[in-house]
């Protein structure tokens, strides 16, 4: 298949890949429904792996009626076209019964991360005006009820299994009370499907907006970058919560009629290795932190274990460094082929792609259809540069799974274009052969285990504790997961800065953030480095702790002590 | 060391990599990841600093078998005995 970039409908041949009935384009449709209708009903879409060790396939048949009947719940309730649904659970069949339902009902799904602290979730519902949530007894009772109250826009909470605390639904015999056959609700392309929040240096996490078009690029890159044709057997590690457990971990597969492998537990080495043996694992996506814990163990623990199912493996979330890719193809046969995208994006753009030679440490070439390339801002503009120059990683916009909207932040959202490019915020360079290389971040934004942290929530965190005066917070380097978030805190009158009082801040992030939030460690400062606006100057703290030149120090006002 | 002490030394180095636990309600069958909240990188913060405090290096093979205090506590028991 071919994009031509020259063409008026450069995508013409992508959509291709999917049904698109009258003009409609439908995620659950074009996920679920179609290979149905296709006569594939029988197929396996989904084999769950409990933590228990329970094994439950779903087929696609399956699905397509389950989600029918979430569809059904969700219109019963009086929802309609547009509302706004959340997912806070872990990875059970639910989510993804919740994720389709949603979809084929014409409203926005938007997955959480469940591991997130109360705060999180409760910025992220609040942003998205959620009308729904969907999620277990024990995460609404640790995380929402307490609050519950203050989100006036949601209107149902519905909770997992046969009963729920008050003032909530239980899931369970509303699914079993339901019809399994719903009409798809007509939805356009351009009709939002789904909202993935994303962290920003200041200021809230931003609510980034897709629509149901983005499944043509699902589908497109699913099949060319991660090798996913009919009857594969895939498995992304990924969670649904951040965007890759989404577009890779549910849309992308389904569409390509792949068996998709979900996996309810946290890494574990062993049981990962017999997952991929045991289910004979064709295409696996993953990312950094998980690849270096493997090799972390060695090659002997991998010794035992048949991998030659394998047939391409991938990375994402951060560059993966390239003892890595040539780690992973002595003990797998494969090695792990890096690609690079954002949540703005929706899909990958950068990739070492199947059938490519891999550059280890490169993010690979752009996708076809992709033009990226390497800017300067200067005072007369975005200036593009060579091979070889380190500038911001920029794209031509246009392709189908591109963000529309920051919800309710059009001016954040208009700051990402410039000169006819989207900006990506990372710093980057591309070498003669065309292939891109991650630098850094162009901000504040802290990538750890793959996950993007906005400083800024953090802090805010951390503030709210009553020993607190001020905050900083940097991601340092961290051998196996990327980054880790480190904070620098000054302290009010009458605290002493000592060993207890350290645990009991990072205690009380956990508590409002969630473990893959908060900061693994707090330093404390008598003052802290900022500018004459007042602004602590992270950049400064992160150049001291890793011992790297100060650079431009001409707005200090207060140096930190 | 006894079986008491360590499960108290064990109890001490989880609740400080996390902090938000409070030993005193920490049940011995619970999970450290399902039910306490421990995310990957606090099991590997958790297993350096076993080893610091106690010198028991922990093969990664060998982490589902400090899933819960009782467990955690047998295994060191043996790993030490």
């Amino acid at each position: 298949m071919t994009v031509d970039s020259n063409s008026p409908d450069p995508w013409k041949e992508a959509r291709a890949l999917i049904d698109a009935p009258g003009g409609s384009v439908n995620i659950a449709h074009e996920a679920v429904d179609r290979h149905v209708a296709q006569g594939h009903g029988a197929t396996v879409a989904m084999l769950w792996l409990g933590k228990d060790g329970s094994r439950r396939p779903l087929s696609y048949g399956a699905l397509s009626d389950a989600s029918a009947r979430m569809a059904n719940v969700l219109t019963a309730h009086g929802l309609t076209k547009g509302d706004s649904v959340f997912a806070l659970m872990g990875r059970v069949p639910d989510l993804y019964i919740t994720a389709l339902g949603t979809l084929k009902a014409g409203m926005v799904f938007t997955p959480l991360f469940s591991a997130f602290g109360p705060e999180p979730i409760q910025t992220r519902m609040e942003i998205g005006s959620a009308n729904v949530l969907v999620t277990t007894a024990q995460l609404y009772r640790r995380k929402i009820a307490a609050w519950r109250d203050q989100i006036p826009s949601l209107k149902l909470v519905l909770i997992l299994g046969d009963e729920a605390p008050e003032g909530c639904v239980a899931l369970d015999p509303a699914m079993a009370a339901a019809s399994p056959s719903f009409e798809t609700v007509h939805t356009e392309p351009e009709d939002p499907a789904l909202i993935h929040f994303t962290s920003g240096t200041t200021g809230k996490p931003k609510g980034a907006v897709h629509v149901h078009n983005a499944v043509v690029y699902h589908a497109f890159s699913g099949r060319h970058a991660l090798d996913l044709t009919p009857g594969t057997i895939y498995w992304c590690t990924a969670d649904p919560g951040w965007v890759t457990g989404t577009s890779y971990g549910i849309i992308a597969p389904l569409v390509n009629r792949v068996t998709m492998i979900v996996d309810e537990a946290e890494f574990d080495l062993d049981r990962w290795y017999a997952t991929v043996q045991n289910e004979k694992v064709e295409v696996w996506y993953s990312a950094p932190t998980a690849i270096r814990m493997m090799m972390r163990s060695g090659a002997e623990a991998a010794a035992p274990y048949d991998f030659s199912s394998l047939r391409f493996l991938a990375s994402v979330g951060e560059p993966l460094n390239p003892e890595a890719v040539i780690w992973s193809e002595k003990v797998f046969g494969q090695p792990f082929h890096d690609n690079w995208w954002q949540t703005e994006t929706g899909g990958v753009m950068i990739a070492n792609r199947p059938g490519m030679a891999v550059r280890p440490g490169s993010m690979g070439k752009p996708m076809p259809g992709i033009e990226a390339g390497i800017v300067e801002h200067t005072d007369a503009g975005l200036e593009p540069l060579g091979t070889g120059k380190v500038g911001e990683l920029a794209l031509r916009p246009g392709w189908p799974s591109m963000m529309r909207a920051y919800l309710h932040e059009q001016a954040r959202y208009d700051k990402c274009f410039a000169d006819g490019w989207y900006l990506s915020g990372d710093l980057a360079m591309r070498d003669a052969d065309g292939y891109f290389w991650f630098v850094g971040r162009a901000d504040d934004l802290i990538k750890t285990s793959g996950h993007l942290i906005g400083p800024f929530e953090v802090e805010s965190a951390l503030i709210e504790h009553p020993a607190v005066a001020e905050a900083g917070v940097i991601g340092i380097p961290d051998e196996t997961a990327g980054e880790v978030v480190k904070a620098y805190v000054t302290l009010n009158p009458g605290y002493q800065p000592d060993a207890t009082l350290e645990k009991e801040l990072r205690g009380h992030a956990r508590k409002k953030l969630g473990p893959a939030v908060a900061p693994r460690e707090v330093i404390f400062r008598t003052t802290l480095p900022k500018t004459r606006s007042g602004k602590i100057m992270r950049r400064l703290l992160k150049a001291r702790e890793l011992g790297l030149p100060e650079g431009d120090i001409s707005t200090l006002e207060t140096d930190e002590s | 060391m006894t079986h008491a002490d360590l499960r108290a030394a064990f109890l001490d180095t989880l609740c400080n990599v996390a902090p938000d636990i409070d030993p005193a309600t920490v049940e011995d069958d619970e999970h450290i990841q399902d039910d306490l909240g421990l995310d990957s990188m606090d099991v590997l913060n958790l297993v350096t600093a076993l080893h610091e405090i106690l010198g028991v290096d922990i093969p990664e093979a060998d982490y589902p078998q400090i899933a819960t205090p009782a467990q955690a506590v047998a295994y060191l028991a043996k790993r030490l005995g």
